[in-house]
C-alpha cells in the first residue's frame, strides 16, 4: 500500500524489507545498543551517558534533584513541542498566534507527566531523549485533533464525493473514467460495509475528516479508527476487483 | 486499467504486513533511532514501515520524531 489515505502527509524514505516477518530487535545486534556507553543499570539495560543522566536525574532521592531534572525536561519537551506545531503549521493545522503557543505548553506539560510516570519502564531501547520526544509528539497530535472541532465550519456528513479525485491524486483529465468508478465506489460502499465501517470510511475518506480529530469527537483511539478504514478498504477493494472495475494483482486470492 | 482506476486501486490496497497505529506507535522511537543510526535498520520493522506508508497521521508523528532528533 503505497499512499497515504486518511491525511495526505509525504511520505518517508524508507524502504521496506522483502520479509514479511516484523523483525524484532535483537539485543546482541542493535545497531542502536552498539551506538551505546557502558552500563549503567543491568536491569534497564547498556544506555548512553546522557540518557542514563537523565534517568538518574529523573529518579534521584533528592526532591530538587528531580526538580531541577523536570524544569530542563520541560524546557526541551517545550522547545520540540513549539517546533512540531511550527512544522505542521499551514498543512494540518490552522492553529495561529498564542493558542498555538498554548497548544505547545499543554503538549509539554502532559508530555513531561507522561515521562516522569512511564520513566520506570523506559527500558534504553532507544536514546532517552528520543523516548521522551515520542511523548510530545503525540501530544501535538491529540491536541491538534481536539482543537480540529473548534472551527464552526467543520462537521460531519458532508458527504462532498467530488473532492475525492483530488484527495485521491486523480487528474481533472481522467473525469470520465473517474465518474464510473465513483459510482461503483458509491454502491460498494453502500452494500458492502457494515454501518459502523460506512460511517467511519465517510467521515475519514470523503469528509476528509482528520483521523486525531475523530479520536476526539468519538472519545475512541486512532488504531481503532484506522483499522475499521482499513478492513473496509479491503471490502470494497475485493467489490471493485469482483466487478472487473480494478485489477486482481499476481499471487492475489 | 487506467490513471484513474490505478489511483483508486492503490488507495484501496492494503498491505497484510501494516501492524496498525499502535504497535507502530509503541516502537516509534526505536525505529527512529535505528533509522538514525543506520538507515537499512528499517528494514527490521517492515510491519511499522508498511504502516507509515498508509497512515498519514502517523507517518506526520514520525517525521515529527525524526526532526526532533536531528535538531
Amino acid at each position: 500500500m503505497g499512499q497515504r489515505d486518511v491525511a495526505g502527509t509525504a511520505g518517508p524514505a524508507v524502504e521496506v524489507s522483502p520479509d514479511p516477518v516484523r523483525g524484532p530487535l535483537a539485543p546482541e545486534s542493535d545497531p542502536v545498543r552498539g551506538l551505546l556507553g557502558p552500563e549503567s543499570d543491568p536491569a534497564r539495560g547498556p544506555l548512553d551517558r546522557e540518557s542514563a543522566a537523565w534517568v538518574a536525574a529523573l529518579g534521584d532521592p533528592s526532591e530538587r534533584v528531580r526538580e531541577d531534572a523536570c524544569t530542563r525536561l520541560h524546557g526541551v519537551l517545550l522547545r520540540i513541542a513549539r517546533s512540531e506545531l511550527g512544522r505542521r503549521r499551514g498543512s494540518d493545522t490552522r492553529v495561529t498566534g498564542p493558542e498555538l503557543d498554548d497548544l505547545a505548553h499543554q503538549a509539554a506539560a502532559d508530555a513531561l507527566l507522561a515521562v516522569t510516570r512511564k520513566l520506570p519502564d523506559f527500558r534504553g531501547e532507544s536514546r532517552f531523549t528520543t523516548w521522551a520526544y515520542r511523548f510530545v509528539i503525540l501530544e501535538v497530535s491529540a491536541k491538534l485533533g481536539r482543537h480540529f472541532w473548534r472551527n464552526p465550519a467543520e462537521a460531519l456528513g458532508a458527504r462532498d464525493w467530488d473532492r475525492l479525485p483530488d484527495r485521491l491524486g486523480v487528474d481533472p483529465a481522467q473525469e470520465p473514467q473517474w465518474r464510473e468508478l465513483a459510482h461503483a465506489l458509491r454502491r460498494a460502499v453502500d452494500d458492502v460495509l457494515t454501518d459502523h465501517q460506512r460511517r467511519v470510511f465517510l467521515a475519514v475518506v470523503v469528509d476528509g475528516v482528520p483521523l486525531d480529530a475523530l479520536v476526539a469527537r468519538w472519545d475512541t483511539n486512532r488504531n481503532a479508527i484506522y483499522k475499521t478504514v482499513f478492513d473496509a478498504r479491503r471490502k470494497l477493494r475485493d467489490r471493485l476487483v469482483a466487478q472487473g472495475h480494478l485489477d486482481r494483482k499476481a499471487g492475489e486470492r | 486499467m487506467n490513471e484513474a482506476a490505478a489511483r483508486l486501486d492503490r488507495f484501496l490496497r492494503t498491505d497484510p504486513r501494516d501492524v496498525g497505529c499502535e504497535e507502530a506507535m509503541e516502537v516509534l522511537h526505536i525505529y527512529v533511532d535505528l533509522l538514525t543510526a543506520d538507515a537499512s535498520a528499517a528494514a527490521r520493522f517492515p510491519g511499522v514501515t508498511a504502516h507509515l506508508r498508509a497512515c498519514g497521521p502517523c507517518a506526520n508523528d514520525f517525521e515529527g520524531l525524526l526532526a526532533a532528533v536531528a535538531g
